[in-house]
């Protein structure tokens, strides 16, 4: 199932980002202006969540995402980077879980994140208990990378239209998906009119 | 920076901006009269709605945390034989807790009114402003609904597609459906946008489309009242004669306390802490607290209890694309012992034992949010990628659930209190909720389990959970504890609101119930409000 951009608008819509869809999203196929910072490192003031930050970001979202969802990068990179626009701190919080999420793969596998092969990838979510952490946003290691990382990406899928329909509900909570779908029954009847 | 200073020659002081507080100082406003409404909680901004939304929805931030509540400033104490979670029921800061409630909006039953000192047709013109105000979506088709005389403001929403799958399991038991009264936009009212479905109406609606307290708010300020937010009152002070309440002292963020002089104070700030601060007013001529003089400050306090069940069914279910509901069943509201007879069979009339004290009115719900929503289940689970998607899949699609609401009735032993050894962010002591139980409630609560079991045993329902007399909790929902009377010993305020012992002290608040019913209390409260508010206009 392929994630649109509409998912992404929709996904930054729901979650508040100031930011106009046209300002984030541009107009054509480029979806993002990404940030122009390539290897600025983190404690950079102008901008903590780089070209590097956000591969790692991907990353993540090829194990966390299901395989049958494509156009995973475009979705990834409108929704970080809008959602992130005008939360300067959030921003940070997020670039700095995925740096201890790079830390930790160096410390492990000689590289990056974004450098391990997908089953190593995987497996240092493991290591590191994401999968079993409490999202925290002020937590150890663990518990940031499954809140900026982790729970970011399946925020923003779950709570979209496409996400919701991998499950089985094209309306799914945080999606201001309108009052005709609780109608419907499940051959698509009903509900109409909206 | 914003200016908390007292207003000079207030005519009205109102304590509290949440429904009854926001609705009487816009009606005051709006018949002239200067009007200054000082809240202990802040002014949440609109734009902030999705962010608090999605706190609500992920997990690492508390529920609490969703309006900001559970600081020293809402420091309590629960001293009851059952623990009551007294910051999850309530919202301190414009617009009170209509910011988090589910926005269901039922009048009061005529026979609620039996032991009340006012009747149904004095409240029912004010039931209707109140519809008009809140802007309350709702059909005719109520068979047990008290009369009415205009039709709601906005038509009713739709019933669901599980409630389509209720329906034939309750016909053939003789139960019968009908909508459920919501304010909540089906179409654009008062310049808010009709429902868009975000599915999280409790606890934040983020386009509006719910109705919130802060709306009459606005609409109070531009009649000229006047909102200080983050100005908690203290205490209220009187005049020697202990005739006249005299001004409102209240804090401020600086540091600094200020006396608010009013010719009227209307006190609306909830079922806990009205009653709180008349207790926290004690003098040397009131030493039991101001407007207390009957004792019963305090006392009676009430709640809600829920009872439901739900399980899965071996059909798609459709749930959890909005947040509220569309089917009730108030059937059982005057006879909850009654029996039904269906085109296949009933509902068995109560069976209940020898002893076991006859139930109180329930009323039931039909959820339409039944079992958890896939985006909560994929962010608390410990799988990802397809091994989530898989289990996502099976956790949702097929969760059906039934929910409902009984009262208690008055007991004095139910209360709230101050607890001195206990103190808040200015020093005063926090209230002690004592509250229990008890043996009608629970039959109640096991009437309304026999009734909802019976629908979804017919319905062919997989039940995995029931929530009865041994797991309930509360709905939310303080009442009594400032109880409406005649009677100035047995009673804190007359039938016009007003206070026995202070002759310019009226409370607008479900404090004031005598009973409780078991209809979601919002709406009975704005329409008291707004009779309250009469009433001091007439002084004035």
């Amino acid at each position: 199932m392929e994630l649109s951009r509409r998912d992404a608008l929709a996904a930054l819509a729901a979650s508040g980002a100031a930011v106009g869809a046209g300002a984030v999203l541009g107009t054509d196929a480029d979806l993002v202006e990404p940030p122009r910072a390539g290897g600025r490192d983190r404690e950079d003031e102008t901008d903590s969540l780089t070209d590097e930050r956000l591969a790692t970001l991907l990353a993540v979202a090829e194990v966390v995402y299901p395989a049958e969802v494509s156009g995973v990068e475009g979705f990834v990179r409108t929704y970080a980077l809008g959602r992130t626009a005008d939360r300067p701190e959030y921003r940070e919080g997020m670039a700095d879980a995925l740096a201890t999420l790079d830390e930790y793969a160096r410390t492990w596998h000689d590289a990056d994140y974004r450098d391990l092969a997908p089953e190593t990838r995987e497996s240092v979510l493991d290591q590191m208990t994401v999968d079993s952490a409490d999202p925290d946003p002020a937590g150890s290691d663990p518990e940031r990378v499954r809140y900026y990382a982790v729970n970011e990406l399946l925020f923003a899928l779950y709570s979209s239209p496409t996400g919701g329909e991998l499950v089985g509900i094209e309306n799914p909570q945080g999606h201001p998906g309108g009052t005709a779908s609780y109608r419907r029954g499940p051959d698509g009847e009903g509900g109409s009119g909206e | 920076m914003t200016d908390r200073t007292p207003t000079e020659r207030a005519d009205v002081c109102v304590v509290g901006a949440g429904p009854a507080g926001a609705l009487a100082a816009h009606r005051l406003a709006g018949e002239g009269y200067d009007v200054v409404v000082l809240e202990a909680g802040e002014r949440f901004a609109f734009e902030d709605r999705e962010r608090r939304m999605e706190r609500a929805i992920r997990p690492g931030h508390g529920p609490l945390s969703v309006w900001e509540m559970g600081g020293p400033r809402d420091a309590y104490t629960s001293a009851g034989q059952r623990f009551y979670p007294l910051n999850r029921t309530r919202v301190k800061g414009v617009g009170g807790t209509t910011l988090h409630w589910q926005g269901m909006v039922m009048r009061l039953h005529e026979s609620d009114f039996e032991s009340w000192p006012i009747e149904y047709a004095d409240l029912r013109p004010y039931y209707a402003e109140a519809e008009s105000a809140l802007g309350v979506a709702g059909a005719d088709d109520n068979p047990y609904a008290p009369p009415r005389e205009e039709p709601f403001p906005m038509p009713g929403f739709e019933p669901s597609y599980s409630d389509s799958l209720f329906a034939e399991a309750c016909e053939r038991l003789g139960v019968t459906m009908h909508s459920v009264p919501n304010a909540r936009n089906s179409e654009g009212y008062d310049d808010r946008s009709a429902c868009v479905g975000y599915g999280t109406c409790q606890p934040v609606c983020p386009s509006g489309a719910k109705y919130s307290a802060d709306h009459h708010v606005a609409k109070a300020e531009s009649e000229g009242a006047r909102i200080v937010d983050r100005a908690p009152v203290q205490r209220l002070d009187h005049d020697e004669a202990g005739e006249r309440v005299t001004a409102a002292v209240y804090a401020t963020p600086d540091g600094r306390t200020h006396r608010q002089e009013a010719r009227e104070f209307v006190l609306a700030a909830g079922g806990v802490e009205t009653p709180r601060l008349l207790l926290l007013s004690e003098s040397e001529r009131y030493p039991d607290g101001l407007a207390n003089s009957s004792g019963a400050v305090g006392r009676y306090f009430m709640e809600h209890l829920f009872a439901g069940a739900g399980g899965t069914l071996d059909r798609e279910t459709r749930q959890n694309h909005v947040g509220f509901m569309t089917s009730e069943c108030h059937q059982f509201y005057e006879d909850p012992t009654r029996g039904t007879e269906g085109t296949a069979g009933g509902i068995p009339a109560w069976s209940g034992d020898d002893g076991e004290p006859t139930p109180d009115s329930v009323k039931l719900e039909f959820l339409n949010y039944a079992g958890p929503s896939p985006v909560e289940m994929a962010l608390s689970g410990e799988e990802w990628g397809d091994d989530l998607l898989k289990t996502l899949r099976k956790g949702y699609g097929n969760s059906i659930a039934m929910g409902g609401l009984a009262g208690q009735r008055p007991r004095k032993e139910n209360r709230i209190e101050l607890d001195p050894s206990t103190t808040d962010d200015h020093g005063n002591p926090v209230p002690e909720v004592h509250w229990r139980v008890d043996a009608r409630t629970k039959a109640s609560l096991r009437r309304a389990n026999e009734i909802q079991r019976a629908v979804l045993d017919e319905l062919g329902v997989d039940v995995a959970w029931t929530v009865g007399p041994e797991e309930t909790g509360p709905a939310y929902h303080h009442m009594g504890t400032t109880r409406m009377g005649t009677d100035p010993d047995e009673s804190v305020v007359n039938p016009r609101l007003r206070t026995h012992d202070l002759r310019n002290l009226s409370v607008a608040s479900s404090s004031v119930f005598v009973t409780s019913g078991a209809m979601n209390p919002t709406l009975t409260i704005a329409a008291l409000a707004l009779k309250a508010a009469d009433h001091v206009d007439e002084r004035l």
